[in-house]
């Protein structure tokens, strides 16, 4: 579930907010950074991590769990915008290409060791 | 009325994930002024924005390729799918896809061979979320749709909602309006799925549309433990382990989650996914960047260290069942109403086993374009002939049947997303449990549709309690009625298929659930 907003980084630029499908982002009226606002409607999909051009979101994969993860542990974990960079929509994308065209082949990797081993 | 956003279009398309977005290309390409009303947010929101579906993908030439893939499917389906539909959605994908160039970033490999097949969730979301724009539709985020609108004559004629963000309701009136609220995953944890709660299936029956496949609404997907990662590809390779070590023969393939949950039900099963060769493991970061990220950050290395896994329910997304379609524009059995993706039944191209990624995504981009085409012709058909009367046709959770009292919404989601993700009643099916099943989900209905009255933001979430309560008692109706073993429906107490029951099964109902095979003679027969 979404853990923290690391309000140092936080722009206020709104983009969670409008991007999670559950809502669960809303600004402050005091300072106008990003607050998690329905932690509880959180689906654990990352996708706000993905959209947050300032890296100031992070996801633990636990769905049912708050684990309390602070700002601090966030970015001592060195987790922060690694899924936007892996997806390559953050700095460097010539890295990080999209090969999730390779799908396929690893399906059929994977039965042809199937049918090899029966 | 003036607090409330009002707008006409000639198409309404509710939904915005993989279906309601083609549907709004479908019907915009036609030339029809379109309104899109999405729960979350067009680019986010549906199961593909978290996934990554590679479509059915069978070259045109030489015909006999397609020819054996549907040959091949009609078979594995049971025989309950169309081999014409499967054709027109092969023939739709393999035009479609490439149209898309201009907003994804298509990979060529090394031969100099372009990939269209296989596109990556957020990536395919975003780049239809700049063709619906570059298509001039007005797109209402975070804009769930409550209930639709009947003119005098039944037809429907537009639906209401509410604009979470703003707070204000809004009404669209529209003469054709495709539903594409996705599939029913009944709160499981299925990833991506929180939004798929079956809105449009109770919208549908409350306009009087019928539904058919639903006895097929037990798929599952190997997660680990305490997340929804359900991402499959890495699984392929997977071998698993009981508590004390010892491998248990999970066969691969479509059975294996039958397998993993006999195993589950006796203890905690560990996977090991140290069978994936190491080339394959350099790419899976940049394949799959959610799957992980999810391992690194649970501070697990998924090919040298051994994990719990669980089963999440996948009801009706990777299910089969769901709007019965009524022709090749999808259109329902309601003047007016289109249906795409997996709030339809996908039985016509998938038959009585699971699409998986492949056949549903090829169903969502056809039934999309179709149903968005159908509406917009639907729309110029009517021209300037105003539809008469506007009637509100929500029922449970709007306009209860009796007194208004608190009625324990979290406890009925809690109920229905037990009995639809507990593999002893839902995956291994038996008649008895699936009486009581259903004696315990009408119950909940009946104290819902009588006296829960939601206001404001809370209607949303009351009436998805009020529609996984009507998709599971369809559900575990047409279980029950489908007394064989066919396809992914598995009856304990019926162990092989019937060749009488060879046909489709159709249902619906509010107050009282009722089902009724398509061929009812090949039936009685039986």
């Amino acid at each position: 579930m979404i853990e923290v907003v690391i309000a140092d980084l936080c722009t206020g630029c709104g983009a969670c907010v409008e991007a999670c499908p559950s809502d669960v982002f809303a600004l402050e009226t005091a300072g106008g950074r990003a607050a998690i606002a329905r932690q509880a409607d959180c689906q654990t999909c990352f996708l706000c991590e993905l959209h947050c051009p300032a890296d100031a979101l992070y996801v633990a994969p636990n769905c049912d769990t708050v684990l309390g993860v602070t700002a601090a542990e966030a970015q001592a974990s060195g987790q922060l915008g690694r899924f936007r960079r892996l997806s390559g929509w953050g700095d460097n994308p010539e890295n990080y290409p999209n090969e999730h065209w390779r799908m396929s082949s690893v399906f059929e990797r994977a039965f042809s060791m199937a049918t090899a081993k029966s | 009325m003036s607090d409330v956003l009002t707008l006409s279009a000639d198409v309404l398309v509710i939904g915005g994930g993989l279906a309601g977005a083609w549907a709004a290309v479908g019907a915009a390409r036609e030339g029809a002024r379109v309104v899109l009303a999405e729960k979350g947010f067009l680019g986010t929101s549906g199961v593909t924005a978290t996934a990554g579906p590679g479509h059915w993908w069978v070259p045109p030439d030489p015909p006999e390729l397609r020819d054996r893939a549907i040959a091949e499917r009609m078979a594995r389906g049971g025989f309950l799918g169309e081999a014409e539909w499967m054709a027109r959605i092969l023939d739709l994908t393999w035009r479609t896809l490439p149209t898309l160039a201009p907003f994804y970033d298509f990979a060529t490999d090394h031969t100099g061979a372009t990939h269209f097949r296989s596109l990556r969730g957020p990536e395919y979301m975003r780049a239809l979320r700049q063709l619906v724009t570059s298509l001039g539709v007005c797109i209402l985020d975070h804009s769930p749709a409550l209930e639709l609108l009947l003119a005098d004559d039944g037809a429907v004629c537009g639906a209401r909602g509410v604009a979470k963000q703003s707070r204000q309701d809004w009404q669209v009136t529209a003469p054709g309006v495709v539903l594409a609220t996705g599939g029913c995953a009944f709160a499981s944890h299925l990833l991506g799925s929180a939004n798929n709660t079956g809105d449009g299936l109770l919208m549908a029956a409350e306009a009087g549309a019928d539904f058919s496949g639903m006895e097929f609404t037990n798929a599952y997907c190997v997660a680990a433990a305490g997340t929804n990662m359900t991402r499959a590809m890495a699984y392929s390779f997977a071998r698993y382990f009981d508590a004390d070590g010892r491998a248990l023969d999970i066969p691969p393939g479509p059975d294996s989650n039958r397998h993993l949950a006999a195993a589950l039900a006796r203890g905690p099963v560990l996977c090991s996914l140290e069978r994936i060769p190491e080339d394959i493991r350099a790419h899976i970061p940049t394949i799959q960047p959610n799957f992980t990220v999810a391992f690194e950050r649970a501070g697990i290395d998924p090919y040298t260290t051994r994990f719990p896994i669980t089963l999440r329910g996948e009801g009706t997304v990777r299910g089969i069942g769901g709007v019965r379609v009524h022709g090749p524009a999808c259109q329902t059995a309601v003047l007016g109403l289109y249906v795409a993706g997996d709030v339809a039944t996908r039985e016509l191209v998938t038959g009585a086993i699971s699409g998986g990624g492949a056949q549903n995504s090829a169903w969502a981009l056809s039934s999309g374009l179709l149903a968005g085409q159908g509406a917009a012709f639907q729309a110029r058909a009517q021209g300037k002939s105003v539809s008469r009367g506007l009637h509100p046709a929500g029922q449970a959770a709007l306009r209860p049947s009796g007194a208004v009292r608190p009625v324990d919404l979290a406890g009925a989601r809690a109920l229905v997303a037990a009995e639809m993700e507990d593999t002893g009643k839902n995956m291994f099916r038996h008649g008895k449990v699936l009486e009581r099943s259903l004696a315990t989900l009408d119950s909940a209905w009946r104290e819902v549709a009588a006296h829960s009255a939601a206001n404001g933001a809370g209607r949303v979430r009351a009436r998805e309690v009020a529609a996984m309560l009507a998709a599971a008692r369809w559900s575990k109706a047409a279980s029950l009625a489908r007394r064989e073993t066919r396809g992914m429906h598995w009856r304990e107490d019926a162990a092989s298929a019937d060749a009488g029951l060879q046909t489709r099964l159709t249902s619906g109902g509010l107050a009282d659930a009722w089902t009724r095979f398509e061929t009812p003679e090949r039936a009685a027969a039986a």
